[in-house]
């Protein structure tokens, strides 16, 4: 039975696992012909070009500024939206909350096109022509939002609520019993939201596609390389961010667990 | 946390301004105009050109970076952006949200943007340099006249096949209906593309506008359907040197790098006639700075400049005297650049009118679902879930009420 489990967990983690471990291998591979199916060597000749490819590097670069940029300000609207929602009477909520649970059930091509109607009626009503950076990015803003929102609420709701007014019995000021009491005790929420907030906005296409004007992002860009076939310097790239995502998740693991383990310490001893 | 936080972050944006720098380190290759054209101040002007993907020389292995190398002769920086087909370029100016100063759509689509009016008509005062372009492109069918449209690329559509398998040599588009080689064969997947190559076996007009002409096309497409291993794009280029096909059409163009790369794997232009294509630079009606597109044009004309490009590309150049600058390897291929007897019967796409455009929809659809037969099916699948659905709604109604009394 054990073996049996042990497999299973095998053959799962090779299903997850084989895609990228497919596209890091043909990273390697030495070929003239971009092949996709055919091994014919190891080199670093890709990688290579893909630091000399300034327009792979551009479309990296808007990507993930509107990433950091989005995915930042979604977090502090959506946080204190949260904040809001939890306050609100029993009826109040529920309203509120279908309201913006509605963008994440709403097929993404809706939302890209009625962004793209919007935004162009807005530019040409302030006599601009292009859209582009700035409405991508209002654009993520706009989708990351409900996400952040569902996973800053629940750690709202587990919090004890008379917290915060206690640290105003003893005396805080609103404003800093909110970034002393309450924000501490949510910010594993807020990370998280954060963190999905930029993930989302990294590898979005539909919406982008639709709103993205003169400005390209990478995931348009790789789309638009399939008239030629797909070049392995997209391999590289994606190799690169996978190792830096899995560097960061490692960092991050080792980080809580040791922190975990002090705290842990500390209990024992007291 | 938060510290990992502000870590992850700066490390982030530390990558951010680190990979542009590091990008301008690399050498510039051979190429090296200064002495030409001295260094020209900054304008302050962006031109948006909206070209192919993967469709221009970017300073890669050596190769000329063509758009750097124009900001720094005239001062205009070059805001490139790229598309995969003719129709999202066309739905991007349609849309609106996007002003484009240089675009590069395909024959056809130049034929339909002039059809409404989309397209500038360009100075030619601005573009000495089209006097480089060859007389067997200028004066086009899909643009009479060359008034709005300056040669980018050209091309044929060929046949791969596999001598491993395919020991005959052979001339004819009838090879793709050859039922030896049955599931070995691929098509394009785009009605146009897969169209032409019946077109041609029936020997009727690529722009024809006779529907009985088209529905014969049609006729001879689902003969070949089983036959046929998979409808595909650029995947044709992977199932080919794979082996896992062994016939398939493609665009000259890229067919180059499979022959030259492989030893089982040849490329021949059929007898009948083929499809040949242009992809020409145009300036939409609603352009910001057409004078500076005009000149970004001419800059692409200069045999120099299109040489180059070119030998990076590796798409052949509608200019004779650019290929001087484009290595002999590519300027000998007789897949680039077939005999002119060749040449003579091919065809290029123009815009369909409307009625034609429709019924080249519907029939591509019964080619690719199978016919009405299947439709048929799929139709009765549809309205048996909605039988259910109703009968189940009704039942629960009805045991709602006997529960009730």
């Amino acid at each position: 039975m054990k073996i049996l489990s042990k497999i299973y967990t095998t053959l799962l983690f090779l299903f997850l696992y084989a895609p990228i471990l497919v596209l890091i291998v043909f990273s390697f591979n030495d070929t003239q012909t971009s092949s996709r199916t055919q091994f014919s060597g190891f080199t670093l000749r890709w990688y290579e070009r893909l630091f000399e490819d300034r327009y792979i590097l551009e479309a990296l670069f808007n990507t993930l500024l509107i990433a950091v940029v989005s995915a930042l300000c979604a977090t502090v609207l959506g946080t204190l939206a949260a904040v809001g929602i939890n306050r609100l009477k029993k009826l109040p909520r529920r309203v509120m909350m279908n309201i913006t649970n509605f963008p994440m059930v709403n097929p993404e091509i809706v939302t890209g096109v009625s962004m793209m109607l919007l935004f162009v009626a807005a530019t040409s009503m302030f006599g601009g022509k292009n859209l582009g950076m700035w409405t991508l990015i209002i654009a993520h803003i706009t989708f990351c939002l409900p996400y952040v929102i569902l996973s800053v609420l629940p750690k709202l709701r587990q919090m004890n609520p008379n917290l915060y007014e206690a640290a105003q019995d003893l005396g805080c000021p609103p404003v800093r019993a909110f970034f002393k009491v309450v924000l501490p005790e949510i910010m594993p929420g807020v990370i998280t939201g954060m963190i999905m907030a930029f993930t989302l906005s990294i590898d979005d296409f539909v919406i982008s596609y639709f709103t993205s004007g003169t400005t390209q992002t990478l995931p348009i860009y790789i789309y638009t390389m399939t008239r030629r076939r797909i070049s392995p310097e997209i391999n590289a790239l994606s190799t690169v961010l996978f190792v830096c995502i899995m560097a960061l998740l490692i960092v991050i693991n080792v980080r809580q667990s040791k922190a975990e383990k002090e705290q842990n310490e500390k209990g024992g001893t007291e | 946390m938060r510290r990992i936080l502000i870590l992850a972050l700066s490390a982030v944006l530390l990558l951010m301004a680190a990979v542009p720098a590091f990008a301008e380190e690399t050498e510039a290759g051979d190429w090296d105009f200064s002495a030409e054209y001295p260094d020209a101040e900054p304008t302050g002007v962006t031109l948006n050109v909206y070209n192919w993907g993967e469709y221009i020389s970017n300073g890669t292995e050596g190769s000329l970076d063509v758009n750097r190398e124009f900001t720094r002769r005239t001062g205009i920086e070059v805001n490139y952006t790229t598309f995969d087909t003719n129709e999202s370029l066309y739905s991007k100016l349609a849309g609106g949200g996007a002003s484009y100063d240089v675009i590069i759509p395909s024959d056809y689509m130049i034929s339909k943007m002039l059809q409404e009016d989309m397209l500038a008509e360009l100075d030619f005062a601005n573009i000495p340099n089209f006097q480089y372009i060859d007389e067997k492109f200028r004066d086009p069918n899909y643009d009479p006249g060359s008034r709005h449209s300056v040669p980018y690329t050209w091309g044929t559509v060929g046949v791969f096949y596999n001598t491993d398998y395919i020991t005959e040599t052979p001339t004819s588009w009838s090879i793709l209906w050859d039922e030896r080689y049955s599931g070995k064969i691929l098509m394009f997947d785009n009605p146009r593309d897969a169209f032409a190559i019946a077109q041609f076996r029936l020997g009727f007009s690529l722009n024809t506008e006779d529907a009985g002409e088209w529905e014969q096309a049609a006729m001879l497409l689902k003969e070949q359907k089983p036959l046929v291993q998979g409808y595909y794009m650029d995947q044709i280029f992977d199932k080919m040197e794979s082996g896992e096909a062994w016939l398939g059409p493609y665009y000259s163009g890229d067919a180059r790098t499979l022959v030259e790369e492989t030893d089982n794997i040849e490329f021949f232009v059929p007898e009948e006639g083929t499809n040949f294509f242009v992809d020409a630079m145009c300036v939409p009606k609603n352009a910001e700075h057409k004078t500076e597109a005009e000149l970004y044009i001419n800059y692409m004309c200069d045999p120099e400049i299109a040489g180059a490009n070119m030998d990076f590309v590796g798409y052949a150049t509608p200019e004779t005297a650019a290929k001087a600058y484009i290595s002999e390897e590519l300027t000998e291929s007789k897949i680039f650049y077939p005999d002119d007897e060749l040449l003579e019967k091919t065809e290029i796409f123009v815009n369909l009118p409307t009625e034609t455009a429709e019924l080249l929809d519907t029939l591509w659809a019964e080619v690719k679902m199978g016919g009405p037969g299947e439709s048929a099916v799929l139709v009765a699948i549809i309205l048996g879930f909605l039988a259910l659905y109703i009968a189940v709604i009704v039942w629960k109604k009805r045991k709602a009420k006997l529960e009730s009394m």
